[in-house]
């Protein structure tokens, strides 16, 4: 992983809606993707992402700021002139050529010699595991093949960085799994750049060596799968990643890493890398799964509390609570089902009136 | 920068654009914009234009006896529409229930016979309703040329308005079915099962439901009946003789043997205002349909 | 519709009645190009007199060859006229593009009489003599809208995604059209330009305004024989045409299931 293979530089994206009102896709985004890294773009629908891969594939020119790809800057080159390569989330097959053909089309712009092409395709076919597929047209292709061929077309072509627009989505569940796990091998074999787009959590923390949070145009936390669950540095990286509990207090103290916060009555203790002052309105965040029940009340740990249980729900793998510290505090907790009983009160003895325990290292302090 | 590139843009656009801009605006909008002009104008002692500016040709038109050519034709084509309609919905209705493999077959079956040339299909008629034509045959050969059958007869024989009519009526019924099939397409039978479950019987059913959803089909139809109905005149020449004029005669005597081309421009004017003008009306309310395309 | 909704008897009856209606003028057309007999309503006996007669008629063949000549010239010019202005309405904003949009419509909406006479006026007063080119001017004018609004339908139901495909793989936009969206786009631009030619064929409103005396076409030839001496001559032009026309349809379908 050594210098930047895109960055984007104060980039931002108008555009005129069409009731005549600007509206900012990309909203002064700086962000340096490294060479060799598995990179994604996270959202909600609406949130930039796409329009951020775009920029990226010359498709769209930036209202300001500036696009450079190894080490170039972009300014307004077109697509057809830069070192990248897209895989379209419909795929975009050419319906009236074959596969050969498709995969082919990117090295005949290039003028690559014919035996040369002839031979890449096969490679290109082989690594995305459809040999012999040469002859047959994109509608006679199951959905998943067809996904393929576009990615078959789109790296034949050796490109710097290859760009991937929510590829999986139109596959069903099982597929997505398998090709999540495909997309990954391939790109740490083949080594390029893969700059990926997707609304899906769970994928892109599979996936990704790195990932981009976005709202709004805005590229709120940038960080490793591992950061951007376990750190989030905001309510909304937290809310939109995974489940998260939020309760509001306000700032007591702090010392060392640990902070006091007193939440509708109860000292919570949390950990946080800033030093806000003292009674600053803050938000505790702790994930469902950090917290225990307990059936008797722990002593010497901090974050114990009494509590009511209101809910349980049985997933299979987990039992699902929702209790309740106080009129205003409610949690949800998740607790793996380790025992196999088909009692649903054995975690709990059948009582309600239990104790919840979470480390102040499992919760985070977050400030808006 | 960017604004180099909508630039860019635009000139492709404009570029591409321009062979058809220039054939309709030199062939089209510049001969309409003429017949503006010499509607106000008078004609010369030879048959050719002067190019002077009174209404002289437009107050003519309304005098009685041309006025009542301009009522002939609304009334006509009015006539043509409602027949086409009463004619035309309930085949449009059968054809829209089939099963829906055989639809396309029957709605391509109502159009093979339109594929023709129109002279043949207005030909076609004449050998029908001529004096001693297949019509007259087929009812003396069943008896029915007596009494009100005889009365019939006289009534649509070949040379009469009635002729007309049913001529009119062949010659649109194609797009008067195409819209109405469409619209009753489009309809959910589920509405229908709602419509009984609720304890509707059929005919209130199609009464309180189908024909209330099948307007834009109804308006769109009409209106693609009604405009070119206005301007038609092969059909009154041959089919009704000399007895029949509506303005499309008038307009092309005008210009092809009275060589009044002032007074033809000005009935033209208005042929096509009245033409506009339910356009608008139709547009303003409904706004471009699907369908109004075939 | 759904399976039980059938239609009723009273409506297939009548549904057999309407197709009746449809077909039973072509029906008498055509069996009466072959009566012996010129004028009476029984089929006295059958010949092909009336067939011969039209192969030896010199007017009918000159004026078959005028159709034709004014058919295919506006067809071509009309197709890549209207099929680049449909691009250009589709894909580009420009000044002037309201404009441009409605003046396509017009001879959509205008009754066709006097759309010939505004030409007739204007061929008239700027000393264009009349003759094949002038219904060629006036064949080109009606039909480009046509092929505009076909091609522009076939462009607004295509994926744009391939187009940015072909242009990320490398093709500049000149290479994106030829060899991505004019194929993809060809259905209906022939589509379009069987409209044209079809519409030019049967043309006689707008043709009689704009033909001058020895530029004769077929509709035009037909009316003065319908306005003459009525013979089963007409009645067997009249056949041949339904049958070439058919021949035409039936090859066009053909050709349209294959492509598609």
């Amino acid at each position: 992983m050594g210098e930047s293979a895109v960055e984007l530089n104060s980039v931002t994206k108008k555009f005129t809606s069409p009731e005549g009102n600007p509206v900012l896709a990309v909203d002064d985004m700086t962000l340096h993707i490294r060479d060799g890294e598995f990179f994604s773009f996270l959202g909600p629908s609406g949130c930039g992402k796409t329009t951020s891969l775009r920029l990226i594939a010359g498709f769209e020119q930036p209202t300001s700021g500036e696009v450079v790809i190894g080490g170039q800057a972009m300014g307004m080159t077109p697509p057809f002139q830069r070192p990248v390569n897209t895989v379209f989330q419909s795929y975009a097959l050419f319906p009236h050529m074959n596969v050969a053909q498709n995969v082919a089309f990117g090295l005949e712009m290039k003028r690559t010699p014919k035996a040369e092409i002839h031979k890449r395709v096969s490679e290109a076919l082989a690594m995305v595991r459809l040999p012999g597929m040469e002859r047959r047209y994109p509608k006679q292709l199951s959905g998943g093949q067809q996904q393929r061929i576009a990615l078959a077309r789109a790296l034949v072509n050796r490109p710097q960085v290859l760009l991937l627009d929510e590829p999986l989505g139109a596959l069903d569940l099982k597929l997505r799994k398998e090709m999540q796990l495909e997309l990954k091998t391939l790109q740490r074999e083949v080594g390029i750049t893969f700059v990926y787009v997707t609304h899906d959590q769970e994928e892109a923390l599979t996936m990704s060596d790195r990932i981009a949070v976005m709202n709004t145009g805005k590229a709120l936390q940038v960080g490793s799968p591992t950061e951007i669950y376990e750190r989030p540095n905001r309510r909304f990286v937290a809310d939109f990643i995974g489940e998260t509990n939020f309760l509001p207090g306000t700032l007591l103290g702090c010392e060392h890493k640990h902070a006091t916060i007193e939440c509708d009555e109860l000292r919570v203790v949390a950990e946080t890398d800033r030093a806000p002052a003292p009674g600053t309105s803050v938000t505790v965040a702790v994930r469902p799964e950090k917290i225990r029940l307990h059936l008797e009340p722990v002593p010497n740990t901090p974050n114990c509390f009494a509590a009511q249980i209101e809910k349980v729900v049985y997933v299979g793998t987990d039992t699902h609570f929702l209790v309740r510290l106080s009129d205003k505090l409610t949690m949800r907790i998740r607790q793996q089902n380790l025992l196999s009983t088909p009692d649903p009160t054995a975690y709990f003895g059948g009582q309600t009136s239990v104790y919840v325990v979470w480390l102040p290292e499992s919760a985070q302090v977050l400030v808006e | 920068m960017l604004k180099a590139i909508r630039e860019r843009l635009s000139l492709q656009g404009l570029i591409l654009i321009s062979p058809t801009m220039f054939w309709l605006i030199v062939f089209l909008l510049v001969p309409l914009v003429l017949i503006v002009v010499i509607s106000f104008g008078a004609r010369g002692i030879y048959g050719n234009v002067e190019y002077t500016f009174n209404l002289d040709n437009y107050a003519r038109l309304f005098d009685k006896g041309y006025a009542s050519i301009l009522w002939d034709s609304i009334w006509i084509a009015l006539m043509t529409t409602v027949f086409c309609l009463l004619a035309g919905y309930p085949l449009s209705y059968y054809i829209a229930r089939t099963h829906p493999v055989r639809r396309s077959l029957l709605m391509f079956l109502v159009l093979v016979p339109f594929w023709t040339n129109f002279l043949i299909r207005i030909y076609a008629w004449m050998i029908i309703l001529r004096g001693e034509g297949v019509l007259n045959a087929v009812m003396t050969a069943l008896g029915l040329m007596q009494g009100p059958g005889q009365w019939l007869f006289e009534q649509i024989q070949l040379y009469t308005p009635g002729a007309v009519l049913i001529s009119m009526v062949y010659e649109f019924f194609p797009f008067m079915i195409l819209p109405l099939y469409t619209s009753l397409e489009k309809l959910d039978p589920a509405l229908l099962e709602a419509a009984a479950d609720l304890g509707a019987r059929p005919w209130r059913a199609f009464l309180r439901v189908t024909l209330p959803l099948s307007v834009p089909g109804i308006i769109a139809g009409s209106i693609l009946v009604f405009i070119p109905a206005m301007g038609m005149f092969v059909v009154p020449d041959l089919i009704g003789g000399a007895k029949t004029v509506l303005v499309g005669n008038l307009i092309r005597n005008q210009f092809l043997t009275a060589r009044d081309w002032p007074f033809g421009a000005a009935a033209s004017m208005v042929l096509m205002l009245l033409t506009l003008g339910v356009t608008l009306i139709y547009t303003r309310t409904f706004g471009f349909g699907e369908e109004l395309v075939p | 519709m759904s399976e039980r909704a059938r239609p009723g008897r009273g409506l297939t009856v009548y549904a057999i009645i309407a197709y009746t209606y449809l077909y039973l003028p072509i029906f008498f057309l055509i069996l009466f190009s072959f009566n012996t007999s010129k004028f009476s309503v029984k089929m006295e006996g059958v010949t092909l007199k009336w067939y011969g007669d039209l192969f030896n008629d010199k007017a009918i063949w000159e004026s078959t060859r005028n159709t034709l000549i004014v058919a295919t010239t506006s067809t071509i010019v009309s197709t890549v006229i209207g099929t680049a202005a449909a691009i250009s309405l589709q894909r580009y904003n420009f000044r002037g593009k309201g404009f441009s949009e409605a003046t396509l419509y017009i001879p959509v909406i205008i009754p066709e009489v006097v759309m010939g006479i505004a030409l007739l006026a204007f061929f008239g007063q700027t000393g264009f003599t009349l003759g094949l080119p002038t219904i060629i001017i006036a064949h080109i004018a009606f039909s480009i809208p046509f092929v505009a609004l076909t091609v522009r339908a076939r462009l607004q139901g295509m994926d744009r995604a391939v187009e940015e495909a072909a242009m990320d793989l490398g093709a500049n936009e000149v290479v994106t059209f030829w060899r991505i969206t004019l194929p993809l786009i060809m259905p209906g631009v022939l589509s379009g330009a069987l409209l044209a030619f079809t519409l030019s064929l049967d043309d006689y409103i707008i043709t009689l305004f704009t033909a001058g005396p020895g530029s004769t076409t077929l509709p035009l030839r037909v009316f003065s024989m319908l306005k003459q001496a009525v013979t089963p001559k007409v009645n067997a032009l009249s056949s041949l045409w339904i049958l070439v026309i058919l021949i035409v349809l039936v090859a066009s379908q053909r050709l349209g299931a294959r492509k598609t």
